[in-house]
Parts: C-alpha cells; sequence; structure tokens
C-alpha cells in the first residue's frame, strides 16, 4: 500500500489556492470599516480554525474505523489527523492572540466562549500524545488512543454548538444559518483559504502517511536482509506495519 | 530627543500593519518549521536507505567467487 501517489498534485494545488486567497484578501477584499487592516488575519485564522476543528472530527472517525476493524492503518490514520490538527491549533491560538491585541487591545478574552471553548480543546487534544506515550503495549495504546480520539471528536461539535448557543461576548459569528454577514469581496478570498488550508492539511496527511510507511518497508527490508534490527524504543507513534 | 520620537511615532500608520504582518508571519513560520522537520526525517530515511543498499551489495558479494570454480570444472 502506498500513501503518497497524490502527494505532488495536492502539494502544488495547496500552494497555489493559498497564494490565490491571500492575494484576494490583501488586494481585492476591502479593508473592514470597524477593524481596518487588522481584520485581514481573519483569512488565515479563521480558516486554520475551521480546518483544525475538522481534522480533529476526522482522527476520531479513523479512530471509530480502528475500533471497528482493528486494522492499524486507521489508528495511523487518525494519529496523523490529530498530531497535524493539534499543529493548526498551536496557529490559530497565536494568530487569534495577535488578532485580539489588534482588535481588543488584550491577548486573550476569558469571557468569551469561543475562544476559551477553543483552548479547552485544543488543550484536551494535548494530552493526546502523552496518553499514547504512557501505555507501552502497542494494541493497548491503539485501543485506548483511538478511544480517547471517538470521545474527544464526539466532543468537538458538542462544544461547537454550545458556543453557538452561548451569547458572545465580543467574537464576532462569521457563519451563520442565513448564510453568514460576510460583504461580497470578503467571501472569495475567505472560501478559498479554507479550501487551500484544507489542501495544505491533506498534502501533509499524505506525507505523514507515507513517511512513516516508508519507514516500515525499510525495517521490513532491513529484516529481509538479515541486517541488525533497528532499536524501536518506546514511542507515542503507532507501530505501522508493512503489509 | 523626546519630541523627535514623538514625532516619529506619529508618522507611522495607525493601521495594525504589525499585527497582520506578525500573524501571516506566525503561520509562513509554522509551515517553515514543519517543512524543515519533513527534510530531516527524508534524510534520516536517505541514510537507512543508503545503509541498506550497502547491506545488499554485502549479502550479493561473496556469492560471485563461490560460482566461478564451478564453471571452469569440466
Amino acid at each position: 500500500m502506498t500513501y503518497g501517489n497524490r502527494l505532488r498534485a495536492t502539494s502544488i494545488a495547496a500552494a497555489l489556492v493559498l497564494m490565490v486567497a491571500f492575494g484576494l484578501a490583501f488586494f481585492s477584499a476591502k479593508i473592514e470599516a470597524d477593524q481596518g487592516f487588522s481584520q485581514k488575519i481573519f483569512y488565515v485564522h479563521v480558516p486554520m480554525a475551521i480546518v483544525a476543528l475538522c481534522g480533529f472530527v476526522f482522527g476520531g472517525i479513523m479512530a471509530i474505523q480502528h475500533l471497528r476493524t482493528g486494522l492499524a492503518k486507521y489508528d495511523l490514520k487518525s494519529y496523523v489527523a490529530i498530531h497535524l490538527s493539534v499543529v493548526l491549533g498551536v496557529g490559530v491560538l497565536l494568530t487569534g492572540a495577535i488578532w485580539a491585541k489588534a482588535a481588543w487591545g488584550t491577548w486573550f478574552e476569558w469571557r468569551e466562549p469561543t475562544l476559551v471553548s477553543f483552548l479547552i480543546v485544543f488543550l484536551l487534544y494535548c494530552t493526546y500524545q502523552p496518553l499514547r506515550f504512557s501505555i507501552e503495549d502497542p494494541e493497548k495504546q491503539s485501543r485506548y488512543a483511538s478511544v480517547f480520539a471517538v470521545t474527544a471528536g464526539a466532543f468537538v461539535p458538542l462544544n461547537f454548538l454550545a458556543v453557538r448557543l452561548a451569547d458572545p461576548y465580543i467574537h464576532p459569528r462569521v457563519l451563520n444559518q442565513a448564510g453568514g454577514d460576510l460583504p461580497d469581496s470578503f467571501r472569495l478570498p475567505f472560501y478559498l483559504g479554507i479550501l487551500g488550508m484544507a489542501l495544505l492539511f491533506s498534502a501533509l496527511y499524505q506525507y505523514e502517511l507515507s513517511h512513516k510507511n516508508s519507514r516500515a518497508q525499510l525495517r521490513q527490508l532491513r529484516r529481509k536482509l538479515g541486517g541488525e534490527e533497528e532499536a524501536v524504543g518506546r514511542s507515542a507513534a503507532p507501530q505501522v506495519s508493512s503489509s | 530627543m523626546t519630541s523627535v520620537l514623538a514625532q516619529a511615532s506619529d508618522t507611522v500608520p495607525d493601521d495594525n500593519t504589525g499585527y497582520v504582518a506578525a500573524a501571516y508571519l506566525v503561520f509562513f513560520a509554522l509551515a517553515l518549521i514543519y517543512f524543515g522537520i519533513m527534510a530531516f526525517k527524508l534524510q534520516r530515511l536517505e541514510r537507512e536507505l543508503v545503509e541498506l543498499n550497502e547491506l545488499a551489495d554485502r549479502k550479493l558479494a561473496p556469492a560471485k567467487p563461490d560460482a566461478a570454480p564451478a564453471e571452469t570444472t569440466p
């Protein structure tokens, strides 16, 4: 099995779409009347947040598949999706803090449900790697990690719903049931930003899967050639079989 | 000196350009760090591949001298 077949196409598409999205955001979208130029952070911050949250849910779906089938490849997919979403989550928190400082004069607003809920989700997923690392037996590790990913993955949409039902303090609600409050010139760069970020996520996801698979193939080849077994220490990453 | 600084700060547009640049830099820095880690992993993979290639060469090498006398035997 190979994972990197569409890696080149996805990478090129991600770079192109993100370039167009950011280009439109800076040169075509109008300056927002209330926040001024700092609103341009929206085009990188919100797509990153949406893709990160979707990545957490995707990790949960892969974990369900792992629990259902017992196939290690689904555990690997769940692990990689969560790992990448945490990286994006770091980006969301940093860009969000910068935007908050520019717009509200504070790095973080503890009374705002949107901000606090994202931080809770992020911190929850920060425990995923230590959880995996704390379990030595690979079989148990993958099973417990999958249970965690399913539970936390279900928590993400529930959390999103709770935030929607709560009264906003200062954070704006971008997308609503009426189609959102976005002016037309903001829409295209925003949607392209989401697409570009999703493509970037997909490219990095394929790369990670391909890399882990390649290492497993190399290990198997080494065994076949009778070479010295590479010492595999305790790891949070799933043990991939090379079949 | 203070008045010069005050005048200089007046010329800086109050449009939060620095914050926007910082936010996009965070994104690009994260991407670059990730690509750096990817490059490191690729390097390690390449090293392992070279090792395995050498191992395969060593495995195949002793077979040749054994085969040679068999051909010369009438």
